[in-house]
């Protein structure tokens, strides 16, 4: 895949990233470009540094090489609290096993991050119960997460995500714990909330049923993009037709 | 799908009128190739010939054919024969896939770059039903599970077949005859 171009029009951009953990490489090279309020799936292999990817797009990661860019603001570049306050304020997460601290309720986990961006507690709390309203969960608010189903957990990780209205949300194998029906449902709610508030999506998988959630998919294979393997565009307006 | 055995099968639920059996076969069954009124009359009466249905006296009225047809116990019992025996599991061994990749490996073809673009549309066809899905009634929702399922198997056999090309090249490749 050729080198993307930097331009504000991306959102989100990697240009010949290299990445290895001691003397394993990860990433050899890779270059990608998510457009604003895109959803874009990551596909690779196991092994093939698509995770590894998505960490350096989100800032976990620094590069050894290369460029990350966040709506026009070279991200590598950036001190370690810099990349921290933005994946706090601006970026949301949701990771295979959830990542919620069990001993809080539903709506605390959904809430946290809003309170430590200061929004004021009552706000916060009213905020976390909306979304977990319309993520079909509102009656689990004062459970405890370790309490919850894996696809009700998975459910309140995306309503903590989606929460902070943030620019994008990066999701590492989100279905990978589920079963499929849970696990369509959850990325159904994920990719429909996501598309009405315009929010971009990064979603790496492994699972093509996952990816075709997706308007984008992108291939990694041995530590570089290797091309684009679907855009949605007219094909989804002829399946339109067809209903 | 079995046409005769399926409108038999919705004989069985209720009489009919050849126009309601291929609304009813359309509703469900239908969906992508809907069913020419002639085919439902021809099939119609081959079963009334083969004793598995019976046709009313004709009714007054527009339309082809106004008979109501019911199934006898002769058509009941091959549709419960028919629903009891599994579908012959059919390994697709030879499919066009395989025979276009162990060509292409054979004729020194980019069979890496075939799979490549053979992925690609199954990706993009995967987003369509994904889509259709998203806002279909359950038996388009069913029958999009049934074909993503199907794809998503494909995309693993082209994944492993991927990986694998070297060495079903040093399989074929020696069989290729040599140019004059």
């Amino acid at each position: 895949m050729s080198t993307p171009v930097v331009t504000r029009a991306h959102l989100v951009k990697a240009r010949d990233v290299v990445k290895s953990f001691g003397q394993t490489p990860a990433l050899r090279g890779a270059s990608v470009a998510v457009s604003p309020g895109e959803i874009v799936a990551v596909m690779g292999p196991s092994g093939s540094g698509k995770s590894t990817l998505l960490h350096c797009l989100a800032g976990i990661f620094a590069p050894d090489r290369g460029e990350v860019w966040f709506d026009g603001q070279r991200l590598d570049t950036l001190g370690e609290a810099e990349r921290t306050k933005l994946r706090r304020t601006t970026f949301g997460f949701v990771f295979q096993f959830g990542q919620l601290v069990p001993e809080l309720t539903a709506a605390d986990n959904v809430a946290l991050p809003l309170l430590l961006n200061r929004v004021r507690r009552r706000a916060a709390y009213q905020i976390a119960q909306a979304w977990l309203d319309r993520l079909g969960i509102g009656d689990k608010g004062a459970n405890r997460t370790g309490e919850l189903s894996g696809g009700e957990a998975q459910r309140v990780a995306v309503a903590r995500a989606l929460a902070l209205a943030p620019k994008v949300i990066f999701a590492d194998e989100p279905t990978g714990s589920l079963d499929s029906l849970t696990g369509e449902k959850v990325m159904d709610q994920l990719t429909g909330l996501a598309r009405e508030a315009g929010t971009t999506v990064v979603i790496v998988t492994h699972d093509a049923r996952v990816a075709a959630y997706a308007e984008r998919v992108v291939m990694v294979r041995d530590g570089r993009v290797s091309g684009d393997l679907g855009a949605v565009g007219e094909q989804v307006s002829a399946a339109k037709a067809v209903r | 799908m079995s046409v005769p055995l399926t409108l038999l099968g919705l004989l069985e639920r209720e009489p009919s009128h050849g126009y309601d059996l291929k609304r009813n076969y359309d509703t469900y069954f239908g969906r992508e190739k809907q069913l020419p009124f002639g085919q439902v009359y021809a099939t119609l009466g081959r079963l009334a010939r083969d004793g598995k249905v019976i046709g009313g006296e004709a009714e007054p009225g527009e339309g082809p054919d106004r008979k109501r047809y019911a199934i006898t116990d002769l058509g009941r019992a091959e549709v419960d024969s028919w629903l009891a025996d599994p579908v012959e599991p059919e390994p697709h061994l030879q499919t066009i896939l395989f025979a276009k990749v162990t060509l292409a490996l054979m004729l020194g073809k980019p069979a890496a770059a075939y799979l490549d673009k053979q992925r690609s549309a199954h990706i993009r066809r995967m987003q369509e039903l994904t889509e259709l899905r998203r806002n279909g009634a359950l038996v388009d929702v069913l029958l999009a599970d049934h074909a993503l399922f199907h794809l998503e198997a494909d995309l693993r056999w082209i994944d492993l077949t991927s990986a694998r090309l070297a060495e079903l090249a040093a399989v074929v490749t020696p069989e290729r005859a040599p140019r004059q």
